[in-house]
């Protein structure tokens, strides 16, 4: 048997449960859905449509708000009684927060942010990317089970999972939560300041990464967003580095955006980075490097210095770049 | 104050890496190396912490003989000491096997704050600070943005999906994973590296690692998109044609 972990918060389904139920229901053997948390029967009620042998619920107090303690806790108490042989996950900030501990209270290791699984000789096969997503690998756990994997956030997708026309069943799991072990004590989340840009609005992306090498050349993209009618984004590091507010970062930590036109300029295509992009309806990816993980996802490429490249697609846009 | 930050040694990030013979890892052997940057953000916020706060930072790292260097490093932006862990074994090693190697070593130690970065660049598991916190017994957070430090507590803020973020409060001993853009990486001065060889590098030798938990099967090349269109020609050709597609074909605009 298979495990899903759902994730909820405040009583509402994180809609990415649904990609890993539709993992599990294509590798070998049946399939059970767990939710835990606080009065969550109604976000059990929605997974019970889901074509699989069960639905079980954790409903504690102690586990509302989430605490990685808690759900540790919680959740190794359901490993033992269910004796899942693999436990699956979305690869959510939550996931990553508690998954790696439970994962080594069984003595096992996640098997992290996978894009694949495959049953074979009686063992599932995990693929997942490695090097910054120039490499991909075939992984196995090793051991008895149970075994632990988290799946990569749109690789899978939530309208594939085959449903039933009758709930299946629900069914409660008692535990007992010892709260002095909870150790965290978090305060109610909040949002930055509102931000002054919305990148899913916009048609049309000038996206920058590492590549630009220096926060002066950012002169030259935003040039090429003007000729291109585009706003401007960057991969993380260039927030970081400061170069660009966090409101214009696409990826997994900041916006994710689908315009109809989304051109790269030396960025290498992270993971993190895809994942906030990879909907996008055209993608164009500019790189010195012919090997970049960007080119994967694109649909047209030019290998090539962008410093050089550049200018010339301000120029063959109509604009002249002006010399310094 | 203790802080231990835990730091990777990796394959630079430019280096053109290829699969080696066995299909399992890659020829990394002539390689260049340097710190994960995710755990140079965790190393600067422990440097940040030791500027406001009575602390020893120590810096820690599992590996082979050349992952000295990357201690080097972190003595000479301003560690106090460090610890190699050290087994040619390492090399190759999961999560399960480095988080033992560096919980045996450091566990006396008594640590009050263990930082690392979220994730390596290389295997890219993003877990190894989490099961030396499970290991240690520590309480944990992870994606930290920022850290505040008073009495035996400290106050964190993690950073959630789609812009939120949330403070929590734990008891020390804890550990923490650094998110990147907590900070700004600071570079080891030529008077931080003169300082740096005076300070203490103890070396662990491990001769008996955890057995791993995880098994590559086989490691290569993602299969290249097949929808890419490969834009050729000098740079004005290349702009010129592909100013011509997309107006034509993908009628972007």
């Amino acid at each position: 048997m298979n495990l899903v972990l759902a994730e909820q918060h405040d009583g509402i389904l994180n809609r990415v449960s649904w990609e890993v139920i539709s993992v599990a229901q294509q590798i070998d053997g049946p399939v059970k859905v767990l939710v835990a948390g606080q009065d969550v029967g109604s976000v059990a009620e929605e997974l019970a449509q889901a074509d699989v042998d069960e639905v079980i619920i954790i409903d504690d107090a102690d586990l509302e708000p989430y605490t990685s303690d808690g759900h540790v806790q919680a959740l190794a108490q359901a490993i033992t009684s269910e004796k899942p042989e693999v436990v699956l996950f979305s690869h959510t900030y939550q996931a990553r927060d508690f998954a790696p501990k439970l994962a080594a209270r069984f003595d096992r290791a996640l098997i992290a942010d996978c894009i694949g699984a495959k049953s074979s000789n009686g063992t599932t096969v995990f693929v997942r990317p490695m090097f910054q997503g120039k490499f991909v690998a075939d992984v196995v756990s090793e051991g008895s089970s149970p075994h632990f994997a988290s799946f990569q956030i749109g690789v899978y997708r939530a309208d594939e999972v085959k449903r039933v026309t009758t709930n299946v069943p629900i069914r409660t799991l008692n535990i007992k939560i010892d709260s002095t072990v909870i150790r965290q004590r978090p305060e109610p989340p909040f949002k930055e300041a509102k931000q002054a840009v919305d990148l899913t609005q916009a048609e049309r992306i000038i996206a920058v990464g590492r590549g630009i090498k220096g926060e002066e050349h950012l002169a030259l993209a935003q040039k090429l967003a003007k000729a291109f009618n585009a706003e401007l984004a960057a991969s993380r590091p260039i927030c970081d580095a400061g170069w660009l507010p966090m409101d214009r970062q696409v990826g997994s930590s900041g916006q994710t955006v689908a315009p109809k036109l989304y051109l790269a300029l030396g960025i290498s295509g992270a993971i993190q980075h895809l994942i906030g992009m990879k909907g996008s309806h055209t993608i164009v990816a500019i790189n010195k490097d012919a090997d970049a993980p960007i080119f994967e996802v694109a649909d047209y490429g030019i290998v090539g210095d962008l410093f050089e490249v550049v200018p010339e697609l301000i120029s063959a846009l109509g604009n002249k770049v002006e010399t310094r | 104050m203790k802080i231990a930050v835990c730091v990777k040694q990796v394959a630079t990030r430019d280096w053109p890496l290829r699969v080696d013979d066995q299909e399992k890892w890659v020829r990394d052997s002539d390689a260049s190396f340097e710190m994960n940057e995710p755990d140079a953000y965790a190393l600067e916020e422990a440097l940040r912490l030791k500027e406001k706060h009575d602390c020893e930072v120590v810096v820690c790292s599992a590996g082979p003989t050349r992952v000295s260097q990357v201690i080097r490093e972190g003595l000479a932006r301003g560690a106090d000491r460090g610890i190699h862990v050290e087994s040619d074994d390492l090399k190759t090693a999961d999560t399960f096997v480095v988080a033992n190697a560096l919980a045996d070593s450091i566990r006396t130690e008594r640590f009050d704050l263990v930082l690392t970065g979220l994730q390596s660049e290389d295997q890219g598991f993003g877990q190894t600070g989490v099961v030396l916190a499970e290991l240690l017994g520590m309480t944990h957070a992870t994606i930290i943005m920022e850290v505040q430090v008073s009495g035996g507590q400290v106050r964190v803020k993690r950073e959630l999906e789609n812009g939120w973020f949330q403070w929590v409060s734990l008891p020390t001993p804890a550990l923490l994973t650094i998110q990147s853009g907590i900070n700004q990486l600071r570079y080891a001065t030529l008077k931080g590296i003169m300082a740096s060889k005076k300070k203490e590098l103890r070396k662990i030798s491990m001769t008996t690692l955890a057995q791993s938990r995880h098994r590559i099967l086989n490691l290569y090349v993602p299969e290249k998109g097949k929808k890419l269109k490969l834009v050729k020609g000098t740079p004005p050709e290349a702009a010129k044609e592909l100013i011509r597609v997309l107006r034509e074909e993908a009628r972007v605009f």
